[in-house]
């Protein structure tokens, strides 16, 4: 399942990430901010509009807000 | 020349640097630009323990030395004395937000690990512990290798034990460069430190997500959101009018004061017609740009700014923008001068010159006197339609149309720019949400005041000179006694080439003459037409008619439309040029910004006048 699939309120850790499918610049910055292989992530909250984007993700003692299509490229399993 | 001690504060954004930087340093602050970059530089002085000052200096907030964003280009730089012109500092204070200390541990271990004298403040324990979080700073301390000293910035707490431990960092022992590690190392040797350090967790933030519930849920966030958005503009227009009155008041007394001290001459209609009229005109803004920027300040410090990012983003991604352009442009509605200084949040370069290029098309407040004059002569005073006792006027409603119009134009604007000149990778959305905080009176005054001092000094010096240099079109050469002022100037020698240009959308020389000092600032437009009309007629009696009834007498109702269409995107303004200037740091980007605005205004005013009168308006 990929974390975009992720019910709200349930958690996961992140088992694998599809890099390339990303732009470097925002590749580094989520890892910067821990989204990264390993990670034990859920997501908190989605957006208004179609597609419920973006989505709001807590990792750690963290809220992070990122696009759909970031986390499309992130492999989750439930913890 | 003496060696003077400097130092420097580091960290993950939202670690409270700002606060902890005003604590230190007081309202002794230098705003200034990284020489090359739009990244703002901000430097204080502290005081240590003996007397003897230190350079302070804010970095921006950055997440790795590996930068994603000119923010953190510019701290690696600093800090590795990559930057011209700049020292490295000589102590380094790496500020943790004590309640996400894992994730701020990861940056810290990279900054510490570069071997400079280094200096931890863990900082905002007490909202770790309201979290029920608490942490062993003599803990961190072993397992970092620096000294820690706990902080409570905004309640001063740990301020003379951190002024203590920066003014002996530079005595202690050279330390070796740590080998190198990557950021998976970094990782888990910030989840053992934290492990190790965090004495007792208990709950969860419970307040932050609470409120997160509220203002990102799916329909109510929203609500929420428009309801302050009303609330902020409410109060720019309607608070801001007492002030903005008593302002043009003082500008009033003081002309007259000029008018009564000096003898008639061209001296003094350059004081007063000139520099009091232009420099005025623009500085009865002054109370709009300090109110926004109070709700802007306050939204921001509060975390919230961060959530209606989020909520917005959405939207913004549709034009290829994300939630981050959605504030300056919100700003821009007030003025753009602000809503393009506030672009500098965001971290991708080509979503922030596309915000940039498309803020003048936000109605700013000072196209309002300029659609409230045109809408009262030409738009006939009924209700278009009634929903029971509530009427829909006809003249909100063309009001509200050259909002929407000015909003729909930068939209497409935003799509075709992407598209072309700012072409790129879709820019991504990533940001983190910040606690909830309740923000401080103190800060929020330093901001306003550097807000304020920036604002004024473009009025001193660049509004200044443009009033000086408009007068000084319309003065001379001098008419030959008993002829019009205005013709023989150069100004109406400009303005009479002009009307063949616009002569095909309707417009009039008297329309002309007008757009030449409204270029100082739109709403000049108004009273030129006024000086216009007044000096034009001749019959003392009409000299005191309101000016609608003259500018019905002169103007079609085609010509008033094109008018108004013009005005929603034309940049008729100097100072939003200049700042454009100072944040693209260069000619290019405000050259191109000025041609395609005149392109879009010409054509907008062209379509609405030939349309107007095919439907026999002219």
């Amino acid at each position: 399942m990929t974390l975009d699939l992720l019910p709200i309120g349930q958690r996961a850790r992140i088992v694998a990430v599809d890099w390339p499918r990303l732009a470097q610049e925002e590749a580094q910055r989520l890892r910067a901010l821990g989204i990264d292989v390993g990670a034990r992530v859920a997501i908190a909250h989605r957006g208004v509009f179609a597609g419920r984007d973006p989505l709001a993700v807590t990792v750690g003692r963290m809220t992070v807000a990122l696009r759909r299509m970031h986390a499309m490229a992130m492999e989750v399993e439930s913890d | 020349m003496t060696m003077r001690r400097t130092a420097a504060l580091v960290g993950n954004p939202n670690a409270g640097k700002s606060a902890l930087f005003n604590a230190l340093t007081g309202a002794r602050q230098k705003i200034a630009n990284y020489p090359g970059v739009t990244v703002e530089r901000k430097a204080g002085r502290m005081t240590l323990p003996s007397g003897e000052p230190v350079e302070l200096t804010d970095l921006p907030g950055s997440y790795s030395l590996h930068p994603t964003s000119p923010d953190e280009e510019v701290t690696r730089r600093v800090i590795m004395g990559e930057l011209p012109g700049e020292d490295s500092p000589h102590v380094l204070v790496v500020v943790l937000d004590a309640s996400n200390l894992e994730q701020h541990l990861v940056f810290a271990q990279e900054v510490i690990a570069l071997g400079k004298p280094t200096v931890v403040a863990l900082n905002m324990v007490d909202l770790a512990e309201r979290d029920g979080l608490v942490i062993d700073p003599a803990a961190l301390q072993a397992a970092l290798g620096v000294p820690v000293i706990a902080t409570v910035a905004v309640r001063r707490r740990g301020l003379s034990e951190l002024a203590a431990a920066i003014a002996v960092a530079e005595e202690r022992p050279d330390e070796h460069h740590r080998p190198f590690t990557d950021m998976a190392e970094r990782r888990l040797t910030a989840h053992a430190i934290a492990e190790a350090a965090i004495v007792s967790e208990t709950s969860r933030h419970r307040l932050h997500s609470k409120l997160d519930r509220l203002f990102l849920h799916p329909w109510l966030g929203p609500a929420v959101l428009f309801a302050l958005l009303f609330i902020v503009f409410q109060a720019v227009f309607a608070g801001a009018k007492p002030f903005a009155d008593a302002l043009q008041g003082w500008v009033d007394v003081l002309t007259a004061g000029v008018r009564a001290a000096m003898p008639p001459s061209l001296a003094r209609d350059l004081v007063t017609d000139g520099v009091l009229a232009g420099v005025g005109a623009v500085v009865v803004f002054l109370p709009q740009i300090v109110i926004l920027f109070f709700f802007i300040l306050a939204l921001e410090a509060s975390g919230y700014m961060a959530r209606a990012a989020f909520l917005m983003d959405r939207m913004m991604a549709g034009v290829g923008l994300s939630g981050r352009s959605f504030i300056p442009l919100l700003s821009s509605f007030a003025c753009a001068v602000p809503g393009i200084m506030a672009t500098r949040s965001i971290t991708d370069p080509k979503d922030r010159l596309t915000t940039i290029l498309i803020a003048p098309m936000m109605t700013c407040s000072a196209r309002l006197p300029v659609y409230a004059v045109i809408i009262a002569a030409f738009i006939p005073h009924r209700d278009v339609w009634h929903l029971g006792a509530v009427g829909i006027g006809l003249q909100g409603l063309v009001l509200f149309c050259l909002y929407v119009a000015g909003i729909v134009g930068a939209m497409v604007v935003a799509l075709v720019l992407r598209a072309s000149v700012t072409k790129g990778a879709a820019s991504g959305f990533i940001m983190e949400l910040p606690k909830y905080q309740m923000p401080r009176l103190k800060d929020l005054a330093i901001g306003l005041f550097q807000r304020a001092w920036i604002f004024l000094r473009r009025a001193g010096t660049i509004i200044f000179t443009v009033s000086v240099v408009l007068w000084l079109l319309l003065n001379f050469p001098r008419a030959e006694p008993g002829r019009d002022q205005v013709n023989a100037s150069l100004a109406g020698h400009i303005a009479n080439g002009l009307a063949v240009v616009v002569r095909p959308i309707g417009f009039n020389r008297d329309i002309a003459l007008a757009l030449i000092p409204a270029m100082a600032a739109r709403e000049v437009a108004v009273s030129s037409l006024a000086t216009t009309y007044a000096v034009a007629s001749n019959d003392e009696s009409e000299t005191g008619h309101a000016l609608a009834g003259q500018l019905q007498k002169h103007w079609s109702l085609a010509t008033a439309l094109a008018f108004l269409a013009w005005f929603v995107f034309a940049p008729q303004c100097m100072s939003t040029i200049a700042v454009t200037r100072r944040e693209t740091n260069g000619w290019a980007w405000p050259a191109f910004m000025l041609a395609y605005l005149f392109g879009l205004a010409y054509v907008a005013a062209g379509i609405t006048y030939w349309s107007a009168v095919a439907l026999g308006l002219g």
